[in-house]
C-alpha cells in the first residue's frame, strides 16, 4: 500500500468535514447496536426455549386461568415426562418502575420441567420449608442489594394487600440468555391465600419425553381438554415465546424502519461527501493519471477513502454501543438480556463498510473515467 | 536535429508522421493539427510556439500519450504509442514522460518530497532507493532544502522546481513542458528556464518545450511555429547542444 501516506493525507485535507462524516458513521452505528441490543432483549427469550416443552393456556387469552385439576390429567397423557403450573402474580416492590417477573410455582415439579436455573439444594430446602419462601434471580440480588433471609413486601396489583415474602434461594443462570429477573413463591400459600380464582392456576407447562413428540403430544392435550369449560392451546415454549414477541408490538418492524431511514440518510451523507472530495481534485487525480497512475488504483485510492472513513466511523460507533450495553439494562428491568452480541458487531461493520463502499463507488468511477485533458483544460 | 519536413522513417528518438486532431463542436469540425510531421533526436530541445488556440498543448498532449490523435502516427523509441490501449498508454507514460505543467500541479496535501516520489510508487524501487532519487532529484532543481515543504509554503518559483524534479525522478526519456513560466514572475521565469537549459546540456535531457516567452523560446536548440495545424520552423537562436 504505498499510496497510503496519499490517503491518509486526503482524510487529514479538509479535516472538520472527516470528521463529521465520521462522526454521522459513528452515531448511525451506535444506534444500530442499540437497536440491535433491544431487538435481541426481545427475542432472547425465543432462542433459548426448550424444544421439548409445551407451554398450555386458556385457549381464550393467555390472562385466563386453568383448573389445577388439569395438573393430574396432562401428567396421564403418554409422551408426557413432568407436569408443572405457574400464577401470574400481579405485584410492585417499593416503586412501579421496580418491574419483574413475579409467580406462585408449583415447587413439587417446577425445577425437573426447568433445569436451567441453577438452585443449590441446601438453599432448594430452606424454600421448601417456609410457606412464606421465595426464589429470586441473581439479576434481583445484584439490583437490589438483597441477600438469604430478607423479607421482602410486595403489593399485590391483582390480588390486594401487601404480601410478605422470606428469601431462602437464589437462583443462577445456567446459560449467558436465561433470565435472572425472576421471583417466585410457592403456589400452595398463593392458593390458601388468595380471595378469589380458587383452584385455578395460570398456566402448565410440560416437558415431553422427546422433543419428536412434542406436536403429537400438544395436539392430544388440546383435545383432551376440548369441549370443557376451559378449554386449552397448546404450543411449543419457542412458538409461545415467539408470539409473546408478537404480541410485543411490531418492533422489529419499527427498528427496520428506524434502522433504515438513518442508514439511508448515511448513505446520501457519504455520498455527498466522497462526490465533492472527487470533484474538488479533479485536477490532482488528473495529474496522478498523467504520470502514469492506473484508472483502478484512482478508482482504488478514492473507493479506499470512503472505506477507511466507514470502518473509522462504525467502530467508534460500536464501540460505544458495546460500552453502553456493558453499564447494563437502562430501563431497569424491562430488558433482562441486555447484551450486544459478536455476531451484531460483525455484521455492523460489515453493514458500515457496504454503505462506505457504495457511497464511494460512483465517485470513484467518475474519477476512474476522468479525462486527463479535460481535466486539466479546466481551471 | 529537428525536423519538421521528413517523409518515411528515420531513426530520430521521436517520430510524427501526418498527425491529424480533429475536434467536433456540434456540427463544426475543428482542424487543430492537420497531417503534422515532425522528428525529434535525443537530446534535443525544441520550443513549440504559436498564437493562443493554434493547438500547442493539443499537440504536446498527444505527444504524451494522454489524448489520441484523429489519425497518424507517433513512434517513440520505436513504440507505435498511438496503437496502444489506454491501460498500456499509462504505463508507457509512466515510464517515458516526465510533465512539468504550467500550474504545477502539485498535490496540496503532500510535502514536496512526497509529490516527486509519487512517479516512483509506481515502480519497484524499495523505501531507500526511492529516497536516494528523490533526494538526487530536488538537489538537482535547487530545492533540497524545501523537502518537508507543503506546496503552498513554496514560491512560485520553487514550486515550479518541486514540479520539475517530480517530472524527472523517474528519468524519463523525454520532458513535456507546456508554458512552465507562463505563472511565473520575470526572474522566476529566467531562473526556470536556466534550470531546463542546464537539464538539456548537462543531463542530455529530450524537451519539449510550449512557451509564449520569446526569450524563453531563445533558450531551445530549435523554435518551431504551430501554423494552420502544421509546424514551420523559426530561425534556429542556438544550436542544441
Ligand atoms: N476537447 C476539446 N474539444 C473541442 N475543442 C477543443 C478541445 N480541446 C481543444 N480544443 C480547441 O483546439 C484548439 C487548440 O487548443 P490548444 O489548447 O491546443 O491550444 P494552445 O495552442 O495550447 O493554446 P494556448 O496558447 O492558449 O494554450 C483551440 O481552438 C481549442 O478551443
Ligand atoms: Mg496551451
Amino acid at each position: 500500500m504505498k499510496s497510503l501516506p496519499l490517503l491518509l493525507a486526503n482524510l487529514r485535507r479538509k479535516k472538520v468535514r472527516t470528521t463529521l462524516t465520521v462522526g454521522s458513521f459513528a452515531v448511525a452505528l451506535f444506534l444500530y447496536g442499540i437497536l440491535a441490543v433491544v431487538r435481541g432483549a426481545f427475542s432472547q427469550g425465543v432462542d433459548v426455549a426448550g424444544v421439548d416443552r409445551l407451554v398450555i393456556i386458556n385457549k381464550v387469552s393467555l390472562i385466563q386461568p386453568l383448573p389445577v385439576s388439569y395438573q393430574e390429567r396432562l401428567r396421564r397423557i403418554p409422551g408426557v415426562k413432568d407436569v408443572t403450573y405457574a400464577s401470574w402474580f400481579g405485584g410492585v416492590y417499593q416503586d412501579e418502575r421496580n418491574f419483574f417477573p413475579i409467580f406462585g410455582i408449583d415447587m413439587n415439579t417446577y425445577r425437573s420441567v426447568f433445569p436451567e436455573f441453577a438452585i443449590s439444594e441446601d438453599q432448594w430446602k430452606a424454600f421448601l420449608e417456609d410457606r412464606e419462601g421465595a426464589v429470586v434471580g441473581e439479576g434481583l440480588v445484584e439490583r437490589f442489594g438483597w441477600k438469604l433471609g430478607d423479607r421482602i413486601p410486595i403489593k399485590g396489583t391483582i390480588f390486594p394487600g401487601t404480601w410478605e415474602f422470606n428469601i431462602r434461594a437464589i437462583y443462577k443462570g445456567a446459560q449467558l440468555q436465561t433470565d435472572v429477573t425472576q421471583f417466585w413463591f410457592r403456589g400452595d400459600m398463593l392458593e390458601e391465600r388468595k380471595p378469589f380464582q380458587k383452584g385455578m392456576v395460570g398456566w402448565y407447562t410440560v416437558r415431553t419425553t422427546s422433543p419428536d413428540e412434542s406436536v403429537s403430544v400438544a395436539k392430544a392435550i388440546d383435545e383432551m381438554f376440548s369441549n370443557s369449560q376451559w378449554e386449552t392451546k397448546t404450543e411449543t415454549e419457542k412458538s409461545f415465546a415467539a408470539s409473546f414477541v408478537k404480541q410485543m408490538g411490531n418492533i422489529e418492524f419499527l427498528i427496520l424502519t428506524i434502522g433504515g431511514v438513518v442508514f439511508f440518510t448515511l448513505l446520501l451523507v457519504t455520498g455527498n461527501t466522497m462526490a465533492i472530495a472527487v470533484r474538488e481534485r479533479v485536477r490532482e487525480l488528473a495529474v496522478l493519471k498523467a504520470i502514469g497512475y492506473s484508472n483502478s488504483s484512482v478508482l482504488f485510492l478514492v473507493l479506499m477513502e470512503s472505506l477507511v472513513i466507514a470502518a473509522l466511523g462504525g467502530g467508534a460507533g460500536l464501540l460505544l454501543a458495546k460500552l453502553f450495553t456493558l453499564r447494563g439494562d437502562p430501563t431497569g428491568g424491562l430488558l433482562p438480556f441486555f447484551y450486544l452480541p459478536p455476531q451484531a458487531i460483525i455484521s455492523g461493520l460489515a453493514l458500515a463498510l457496504g454503505i462506505g463502499a457504495i457511497a464511494g463507488i460512483t465517485p470513484a468511477i467518475s474519477a476512474m473515467r476522468l479525462r486527463v485533458v479535460d481535466a486539466l483544460r479546466r481551471v | 536535429m529537428v525536423s519538421v519536413d521528413v517523409q518515411g522513417s528515420s531513426n530520430a528518438l521521436i517520430q510524427v508522421r501526418s498527425l491529424e486532431k480533429t475536434y467536433h463542436r456540434g456540427s463544426e469540425e475543428l482542424h487543430v493539427l492537420q497531417r503534422l510531421d515532425l522528428d525529434v533526436e535525443a537530446g534535443d530541445f525544441v520550443a513549440f510556439m504559436g498564437p493562443s488556440g493554434s493547438g500547442k498543448s493539443t499537440l504536446l498532449n498527444l505527444l504524451g500519450g494522454l489524448d489520441t490523435p484523429t489519425s497518424g502516427s507517433i513512434k517513440v523509441a520505436g513504440d507505435e504509442i498511438t496503437r496502444l490501449s489506454a491501460g498500456e498508454l499509462t504505463q508507457w507514460r509512466a515510464r517515458h514522460v516526465g510533465f512539468v505543467f504550467q500550474m504545477y500541479n502539485l498535490i496540496p496535501v503532500l510535502t514536496a518530497y512526497q509529490n516527486v516520489e509519487l512517479p516512483l510508487l509506481l515502480t519497484s524501487l524499495s523505501r531507500s532507493e526511492r529516497r536516494r532519487h528523490v533526494e538526487a532529484a530536488m538537489a538537482l532543481v535547487g530545492v533540497a532544502d524545501r523537502m518537508q515543504h507543503y506546496p503552498g509554503q513554496l514560491s512560485g518559483g520553487q514550486g515550479q522546481r518541486v514540479g520539475i524534479a517530480r517530472a524527472l525522478v523517474a528519468d524519463p526519456t523525454f520532458l513535456l513542458c507546456d508554458e512552465p513560466t507562463g505563472d511565473l514572475d520575470r526572474k522566476s521565469a529566467d531562473e526556470i528556464m536556466d534550470l531546463i537549459t542546464r537539464l538539456s546540456e548537462e543531463q542530455g535531457k529530450t524537451v519539449l518545450l510550449v512557451t509564449h516567452d520569446p526569450l524563453a523560446a531563445q533558450r531551445a536548440g530549435a523554435v518551431l511555429h504551430l501554423e494552420k495545424g502544421v509546424l514551420v520552423e523559426a530561425a534556429i537562436a542556438r544550436t542544441a547542444g
